[in-house]
Order: C-alpha cells, then sequence, then structure tokens
C-alpha cells in the first residue's frame, strides 16, 4: 500500500513538473504574473512529493518488504540498519530516485530563499529546472521503477553487493549527488540568462553560491569515493582513472573552471559568454557521468545496471539537453554584451589561464574515458586507456595549474604586476625551495623529479596564503593591527586562500604516497615477522569471526617500532553469506599522516598466509586537503556578500571590501 | 613456455565471477617475484602499462585473476631472458594485441586521443593570445598613443623592471 502511494506520489510530482516547466516560461514570455508566481509553489510540491515517494521507497527497505522487487535483489533482513537504508540507493532504480529527490531539493530551495530574485529570471530558472526533473521522473517511471512489485514475495532478500556495505559508500553517493545535480542550478540560471538574452553581475552573484555549494559537495564525495577505493579495493591505491572516477572528475574541473569564471564576471562583466557556456558545459558533463555510471556502457564495481534500454533513455536525455541548451546558446549568446577590457598580466589574465588549463586537463580526462568506447563503437577495434595515459596528458596540464594558482590572488584587476605578486610570495618561494633541497637531500630513493612535487606543493599551500598575509599586513605592522585587519576580512578570501591551500596538501601527499611508499609482499607463517620502513610486523595468527550477515578469517598483526608496540593490524578477509562472496578486508594503522595497511590473501591449511602490506607516507593529505578544499569552499559561501543576495543598482561592490592592490 | 596456445578463451564474466570468488592469491604474489631487486622492479613497471584483459580496467599489477598472474610470470620470465622493456611489449602486443596496453601507442588511431586535450590547450592558448594583442592594439588606439610614444612607454617600462627581478 505504502509502496504504491509513493508509485502515485511520483506520477503525481510528474505531472506538477510538467506544468512547471511551461507555465512560467510562458509566463515569463508574456509578462503574465500569475503564471509566473505558479513557478515556486509547484517547485516545492514537486519536492514533497517525490520526497514522500523516497520515503515510501526508504520504508520498504527498512522494514525489509520482499514484495518489491527492487528491496529483494539488493537487501537481506539480516542486514545492519545503515546498509538497510544506505541500500535504497545502493543500486540503480533507487539511486536514480535519490537522484531525483536532489533535483527537486534544490528547485524548491529557489523557490524558497530566491526571494529577491528577479520574478522573469526566478519563472525561467524553475521552468529549466522542471525540464530536467521531467526527463529524470519519466526515466525513473517508464524504464526503473522501484516500486514494482514481485508475486510470491520470496522470505530472503539477496543482499546488496557486499562491496557496498560500508559506511564511507553509505554517503558517498549522496555528496556525490548532490555535487552533480547541483550543477543542475548553474544550468538553468544559464538557460534563464540566455532566453532573457542578459546577463550581468547580479546574475554571477546568483549562480556562485549554488555551484560553490555543489562543488563542496561533489569535492567531498570524491574524496570518500577515493578514500572506500582506497581501503576496500584493497590494492592500496587512491586513484584508479576508473571511468567512473573520471565521471566525477570532469564536472569536478569545469565546475571549478565555473566557480572562477564567474568571480570575474561578478567583478568585471567580463568573461559572459564562457561562463555561460562553461555553466551549461558544467552541467551536461554531470549528465554524462550519470550516463555513464548508469547506462552499463562501463562495466565496473560502480555500474549496477546493464540494461541497454536505460542506456538508449539517458543518452536520449543527454543528448536533447546538450544539444538544446547549446543550440539556444549559438542562438542568444551573442546577444550578452561583452565587459570590461584587461591586460594579459591581470586577475582576470591569471583567472582566463586557470580555465583555459582546467579546460584542456578536463579535455583529456574525457577523451581518456570516451574514446576506446567511441573507437570500438566505430570501427570494433579495442584499446584500453589506463593510469599511464592519464599520468602523462593529464599530469603536465595540471602543473601550470599550481605554478599560477598563488600569483593569481595578488594580480590587481585590470592590470596586474607580475613582479610585485612574486615579491608577495617570497615566503612561498622560500619554504619551497627549503623544502625541496631538504627533501631532496635527506631521503634517497623514490623518483628524481619527486622532490620538486614536494616543492611544488609546498609553494602552493604557503602561496595560498600570501594575499591573506598581504591584506593583513603580516610581518609589516604591529601584530595586534594584522589581527584586526585578518578578522575584518571578507570570509571569501579565507574560503580561497584555504581551497587553494587544500589543493597543496592534496598534491604533497599524492607526490609522497606515490614515491616513497614501501611496500612487502609476503607469505607468513604464524609467529613469523615481516620488516618495512623501520618496523617489524609479527603474524600472530588466524582467528574467525563472525558478523551479521558474513563470515571473517582474521590475520592479526603486532606492529612495533624500536622493540615498542606500536598498533596491532587485523586484515581479514570477508565471506558473505548470501551472495556467497569473499572478499578481502583490509586494516590500516594510522600514525600522523602516514599510514600502515595491510591486505590478506587465503590461509593455506598449514597456516602460511599471504600478506600485502604498505607504508604510505603522508596518504592521509590527499583525502585531508580535499577536506580542506570543502572548508574553504563553506567559508566563502559564509559570506555576507553572497548572503544578501544580488543588489539591483549598486552592483559594484564597496571599496572597502576590496584588496588595495 | 609460449603461451600461443593458451590464449584467452575463457568468457569475461566467468573469469570475472572466479576472481571475485576465488580470492586465493592476490596481486603479485609472494612466489612470483623475482631474485633480483632491479628485475624485479622493471617487471613491477612493465606490469603497470599492462591491462588485466579479464578485469574492470585494472592493470595485471593490481589485480589477482588468474589471466594476470600468468602475465605476470610471462613478464618476469621474458626479463629473465634479458628482454628490454620494450621487447617484452611488443612480445605481448603481438600476442594479445593493442588491447593489452593501459597506454595506446601514438598511431593514426590514436591521434585524437593523444592530440585532443593539447589541442584544446593549444587553441585556447592562442585564442586568448589572439584576443589580448587585438585589446591592446585597441586601447593603445583609443588611448592616442603613437607608435612612437608607445614605444618609449614600453622602453620605460621594462627599464623599471630589468633591475628589480628578483633571481
Amino acid at each position: 500500500m505504502i509502496a504504491e502511494a509513493g508509485h502515485y506520489a511520483l506520477v503525481l510530482a510528474l505531472a506538477l513538473a510538467l506544468l512547471q516547466a511551461s507555465l512560467p516560461l510562458w509566463g515569463a514570455r508574456t509578462r503574465d504574473a500569475a503564471l509566473m508566481g505558479l513557478a515556486s509553489p509547484l517547485a516545492v510540491a514537486q519536492f514533497v512529493l517525490v520526497a514522500a515517494a523516497f520515503a515510501a521507497l526508504t520504508h520498504a527497505y527498512v522494514t525489509s518488504d520482499f514484495s518489491l522487487l527492487n528491496v529483494v535483489e539488493n537487501s537481506h533482513s539480516a542486514k545492519p540498519l545503515i546498509y538497510k537504508i544506505s541500500g535504497v540507493w545502493g543500486n540503480h532504480e533507487g539511486s536514480l530516485l535519490l537522484w531525483v529527490l536532489i533535483l527537486v531539493l534544490f528547485g524548491a530551495l529557489v523557490a524558497l530563499f530566491g526571494r529577491n530574485l528577479p520574478m522573469r529570471l526566478k519563472a525561467d530558472v524553475l521552468a529549466a529546472q522542471a525540464m530536467v526533473s521531467v526527463a529524470f521522473l519519466l526515466f525513473v517511471l517508464v524504464t526503473s521503477n522501484p516500486f514494482r512489485r514481485l508475486l510470491p514475495a520470496p522470505l530472503e532478500g539477496q543482499d546488496l553487493n557486499p562491496l557496498l556495505q560500508d559506511p564511507g559508500l553509505a554517503i558517498h553517493p549522496p555528496l556525490l549527488y548532490v555535487g552533480y545535480v547541483g550543477f543542475s542550478m548553474a544550468f538553468s540560471f544559464a538557460v534563464a540568462a540566455l532566453l532573457e538574452g542578459r546577463v550581468d553581475a547580479a546574475w554571477a552573484r546568483w549562480v556562485r553560491p549554488w555551484t560553490l555549494m555543489a562543488w563542496c559537495f561533489l569535492t567531498l564525495g570524491i574524496a570518500m569515493g577515493s578514500y572506500w577505493a582506497y581501503y576496500e579495493l584493497g590494492w592500496g591505491g587512491f586513484w584508479f582513472w576508473d571511468p567512473v572516477e573520471n565521471a566525477s572528475l570532469m564536472p569536478w574541473l569545469s565546475g571549478t573552471a565555473l566557480l572562477h569564471s564567474a568571480v570575474v564576471m561578478e567583478k568585471r562583466e567580463a568573461l559572459k559568454v564562457w561562463t555561460i557556456l562553461l555553466a551549461l558545459l558544467t552541467f551536461a558533463l554531470s549528465l554524462l557521468g550519470t550516463f555513464l555510471v548508469r547506462s552499463g556502457v562501463l562495466t565496473s564495481v560502480h555500474a549496477f545496471a546493464v540494461d541497454p534500454a536505460r542506456g538508449v533513455a539517458i543518452l536520449i536525455i543527454l543528448s536533447v539537453f546538450v544539444g538544446g541548451s547549446l543550440t539556444l546558446y549559438a542562438f542568444r549568446a551573442p546577444v550578452l554584451k561583452q565587459g570590461g577590457l584587461f591586460a594579459p598580466v591581470s586577475r582576470e589574465g591569471a583567472l582566463v589561464m586557470n580555465n583555459i588549463f582546467l579546460t584542456a586537463a578536463c579535455a583529456a580526462v574525457f577523451i581518456g574515458t570516451l574514446y576506446p568506447l567511441a573507437l570500438e563503437a566505430f570501427t570494433g577495434e579495442k584499446i584500453s586507456v589506463g593510469p599511464p595515459f592519464f599520468n602523462m596528458t593529464f599530469g603536465p596540464i595540471m602543473l601550470p595549474v599550481l605554478m599560477v594558482m598563488p600569483f593569481a590572488p595578488l594580480l590587481a584587476w585590470k592590470r596586474g604586476d607580475a613582479l610585485r605578486a612574486a615579491q608577495g610570495l617570497t615566503l612561498a618561494f622560500g619554504v619551497a625551495i627549503l623544502g625541496t633541497a631538504l627533501v631532496a637531500g635527506l631521503l634517497r630513493g623514490g623518483p628524481t623529479l619527486a622532490p620538486l612535487g614536494v616543492g611544488l606543493a609546498l609553494f602552493a599551500i604557503v602561496g595560498a596564503f600570501a594575499e591573506i598575509q598581504e591584506r593583513t599586513k603580516l610581518f609589516r605592522a604591529p601584530l595586534g593591527e594584522s589581527f584586526r585587519r585578518a578578522r575584518g576580512l571578507p570570509s571569501s578570501a579565507w574560503g580561497g586562500a584555504f581551497a587553494h591551500a587544500g589543493l597543496g596538501v592534496t598534491l604533497l601527499g599524492v607526490v609522497a604516497a606515490t614515491a616513497w611508499s614501501s611496500e612487502s609482499i609476503v607469505a607468513l607463517k604464524p609467529g613469523d615477522t615481516a620488516k618495512l620502513a623501520g618496523m617489524e610486523l609479527t603474524f600472530e595468527g588466524l582467528s574467525e569471526r563472525d558478523g551479521p550477515n558474513y563470515r571473517s578469517t582474521i590475520a592479526a598483526l603486532k606492529v612495533r617500532e624500536d622493540g615498542k608496540e606500536i598498533a596491532t593490524l587485523e586484515p581479514g578477509r570477508r565471506l558473505y553469506t548470501a551472495r556467497k562472496m569473499d572478499l578481502s578486508e583490509s586494516s590500516i594503522a594510522t600514525f600522523g599522516f602516514s599510514q600502515l595497511y595491510a591486505s590478506m590473501a587465503e590461509a593455506r591449511d598449514d597456516g602460511e598466509t599471504g600478506l600485502r602490506l604498505h607504508y604510505k607516507p603522508l596518504v592521509v593529505l590527499i583525502w585531508l586537503g580535499a577536506v580542506i578544499m570543502g572548508f574553504g569552499g563553506v567559508l566563502s559561501l559564509a559570506d555576507r556578500r553572497l548572503r544578501v543576495g544580488a543588489p539591483r543598482k549598486a552592483a559594484r561592490p564597496s571599496p572597502a571590501l576590496q584588496p588595495a592592490e | 613456455m609460449t603461451p600461443r596456445g593458451r590464449r584467452v578463451r575463457v568468457s569475461a564474466a566467468v573469469v570475472l565471477a572466479l576472481a571475485l570468488s576465488a580470492g586465493g592469491a592476490f596481486a603479485v604474489n609472494p612466489g612470483e617475484q623475482l631474485p633480483d631487486p632491479a628485475q624485479e622492479a622493471r617487471a613491477r613497471e612493465i606490469s603497470a602499462e599492462l591491462r588485466c584483459m579479464v578485469c574492470q580496467n585494472q592493470s595485471i599489477d593490481d589485480s589477482d585473476a588468474p589471466l594476470a598472474k600468468d602475465l605476470r610470470l610471462l613478464v618476469r620470465e621474458r626479463i629473465k631472458a634479458g628482454d628490454s622493456d620494450r621487447q617484452v611489449l611488443s612480445f605481448l602486443t603481438d600476442r594479445y594485441g593493442e588491447f593489452v596496453l593501459l597506454r595506446p601507442r601514438l598511431r593514426g588511431e590514436t591521434l585524437l586521443l593523444w592530440g585532443f586535450a593539447p589541442a584544446i590547450l593549444v587553441l585556447g592558448l592562442a585564442g586568448y593570445a589572439f584576443w589580448a594583442f587585438r585589446v591592446r592594439r585597441r586601447s593603445a588606439a583609443a588611448q592616442g598613443l603613437t607608435e612612437e610614444e608607445r614605444a618609449r612607454v614600453e622602453a620605460l617600462l621594462d627599464r623599471d623592471v630589468e633591475p628589480g627581478r628578483p633571481g
């Protein structure tokens, strides 16, 4: 009964979405305030209905209602409650429902918090948003109905894919989806701007917080996915250049570019045409990600849907939205007036560089992900594009981004002075050179370029705060005054500094964990000891332990350094009884930012056990950096100037908030 | 000893199921490693470039599928026999095709793959340079500077800039 109500709510939501996609749009063209006014209540009602449907599905999972096919296929009565709930989005139908839920949530948020949006803009934005939800609600109802019944109902379910039964994976999809779908706001605003034929600083100020919010979630979502792969897949890598990972990286790269070009647009009214295009492309890449993961063109751990009909449906949605919006863009973009001019060496110039390089990096990921599919589709020839390709193309393109990054905030708008900016980075240069020299001198082994990588990371981290240093007159004025100035700085200045520093921190982690990790692959009998990175790991023996829906074998390892016991590792293997799947469960001990990582192979009858042991220096920084980036984004979001919304005529930010240079 | 007769005929699904359920061995088992650390390091590097053809986007270095193990042993055999890295790779592509390489070689079919991102980069930079050049001419013209005046300004700017340049 509840399931049918949920299904019915989805149908109603589709009907409302159809109204929302058409009436306000018509109202905006005919200047009919009543029709435009319909957009907000429709958006809120649509959200309530989809939320009800989602609640109905969650209810079925929590109560293990095995008369629903979806629950049977992805749940089990013995599963812990958290995985019963996360099972809702751990499958194709449910995760699409979550996608739609987040989409309509954003629509409702615009309706509720967009009170001071110009009426026509708001009507257009919500109509564009509703067009997306029409497409996806249709898709859910026609090809991926999560409420399909199964008669007779089996007594027990088939359990969720054990790989997904993990706290990290329970929250990874929602984070990622808020990111993906959040970019739909940028898309809807861009479409609205094109329809209006007008775009200004106020528009950029409206789009930026939404994009920033999506970006924060996407950053955290990607980091979470990466950490999950690191500890769950059991071979210690943190990024695999798997197509599904790439699918989330592409919108992140273009979303990052969008955030930066929107700044130029807000402050200087320049780069309008480009910013609009980026907004469209970023959401197109989000849709592409959805297509890649959901259609089953890629078969990987993440893709649970292998059903060509669905693939074709998503491909149609993708082409309609990408094609439609780009056509609109082609017709309407020339109408947009271009704004302020600037010299190549200027804040704008640096941000353009950021955009060019991020776009090229995104292109590298794009072609590497899609080219094998396209080549096979057109010629039948199969090639593989893996990590070595991406390391060779993506890496070199991203390096200049990191090098220019600290300079940009120190350059003035319109016309900057590179030399003065470099002087502002004296401290960063010093720390970078010192760090490179120290690392090169102290650490033997590892690739020759690795110390330079450390230097670049330090340059990015310290350099990120150069603008703060400049604006607070740190070391040039009494500390008290610097402190007072620091408190007076807008939080977006701090946010930018933290986000940039976070990228440097991630780079430091990547360089250290790649260049100086050590590994030992051994077969040990109980009592044997392996040596790794100055530590001694003694294999104590095997034991059996049972979980709620699995049986596990655990190898206990005592870790000693200089004779002192510092940690215990318990890698194991789990046999999930419902699916008869055997998984390696790695065990990690963290020392500061470094980690000792162990995973185990099956034990032989005589007790000899294969163990793979890694020591990964500073590996935690990879994800910590992402958290710092996200924190920077949140700080920026808290900025007063973004919160008050768009002032009408007095669009110039007051001079007091501007940097002196 | 050549694996000519052992070409992969097993369907991917069966092997995938095996890889997931067997779980006995994992990537690079203790017994597989070569005694010479330099050779072993080369073997690891080459392995990272080779695809485990029955897995989802894994190199043979990372995979615990039986086929990956065979290939790892094969790579080590060739290294012991004195092959160079390049010879090992072409030995494998001769038998398994280009699909085995995780970094496709540059050829007609892969020109677009390798050239796309650099082309975007070059186009972007060139477009921007062109735009900047035009803006400069236009703004110079708008400010009413003659060619001669501009040269003098540039000379002055250069002179100012030169001495202060840090190392």
